[in-house]
């Protein structure tokens, strides 16, 4: 009887870590950024092309920046929830239309809603790689000294905005 | 049957016309050589598995482009490689650099080595215990090779 009693300890060990491996989301890599400032950047405006956005215009604001395309499943799913967002005011958000085309992302919005604030065109990408974008949807929380303090990778749900977003949004807009 | 047939070799063109040319290699062979060696160095975010250099992903398209454009610039891979890892993290570097987090990773398979070789010694050291010390006398040793001899004759 005895005997058994090794494997038997190695395999429920490799159990647990399997159990755990289970839980684990391969598709979340967690960010670098978080803590350190907001890539700058000038984009194109979506509605109005001869104009630009830059973060910079919202220092000493906390605000959301959301990157999302039209041909994106993932944003549709989680614009409902934005658009409850936007409608409650609690925090402004702003879109950066990745790698999309304007007349898309115009049509994108007039069927669904616009939850945005304001939304830049980067229609290269470039942006995007400088917030370590793989994958839209990806929201960011940027603080008031605009530095990124939260990254949601995938589409915001109620669950992460009530439990995680939204706590640290008031918790930033009272510093 | 014969219809079923004629359906898969139908899907089968349908499949080689989509498919693409070829796409022309960018212009400078220097920077493509470089990207090359590169590339194969760094992880594809989207398609986890793959390197920056075997993904057609969108997004490994974008970042080649990056490096293609970081290599122009005369940067060294260093830099090029920080500038990666400053946006994504060590997970865009196939080789995890030795860190306090990936302490575990580097050491572990040599902590195993040792505990298995341990375990491995001990065992054989308390065999070795186990077996009888049997002292075979003159006689017996005849007797044995007697036996031995007969049954190789009688089979």
């Amino acid at each position: 009887m005895k005997r058994f009693l090794l494997p038997l300890a190695i395999f429920l060990v490799m159990v647990g870590f399997l159990a755990v491996g289970l839980t684990l989301n391969p598709r979340e890599v967690p960010s670098p950024l978080v803590g350190k400032a907001a890539p700058d950047f000038v984009l194109p405006q979506l509605h109005e092309a001869d104009k630009v956005f830059s973060p910079k215009e919202l220092t000493g604001k906390v605000w959301l920046l959301n990157f999302w395309a039209s041909w994106c499943n993932g944003c549709k799913e989680e614009h409902p929830v934005l658009m409850e967002l936007a409608k409650s005011g609690v925090v402004p958000i702003y879109g950066a239309d990745y790698k999309d085309t304007r007349e898309e992302a115009l049509a994108w919005l007039r069927r669904w809603g616009n939850p945005y604030q304001l939304v830049a065109v980067d229609e290269a990408g470039r942006v995007g790689i400088n917030y370590g974008v793989y994958g839209v949807p990806e929201t960011y929380v940027i603080d008031k000294a605009g530095k990124i303090r939260y990254k949601q990778i995938g589409p915001v749900d109620q669950d992460v905005l009530d439990k995680k977003i939204l706590p640290l949004v008031r918790e930033l807009q009272n510093q | 049957m014969i219809r079923i047939w004629t359906l898969m070799v139908v899907l089968t063109m349908a499949g080689v016309a989509a498919a693409q040319e070829a796409r022309p290699l960018a212009e400078n062979p220097q920077v493509e050589a470089r990207l090359k060696v590169l590339a194969v160095e760094l992880r594809c975010l989207v398609c986890q598995n793959q390197t920056l250099a075997d993904s057609n992903a969108p997004l490994a398209e974008d970042l080649r482009r990056e490096v293609r454009e970081m290599i122009a610039k005369n940067m060294s891979d260093q830099d090029i490689i920080n500038f990666l890892v400053e946006r994504y993290g060590d997970f865009v570097l196939y080789r995890p650099p030795l860190r306090a987090t990936t302490t575990v990773l580097w050491i572990g398979p040599f902590l195993l080595l040792a505990v298995a070789g341990t375990v491995l010694i001990m065992a054989l050291r308390r065999r070795q215990k186990t077996l009888p010390d049997v002292v075979v006398s003159d006689a017996d040793h005849e007797r044995v090779v007697q036996l031995l001899s007969d049954g190789a004759k009688h089979p």
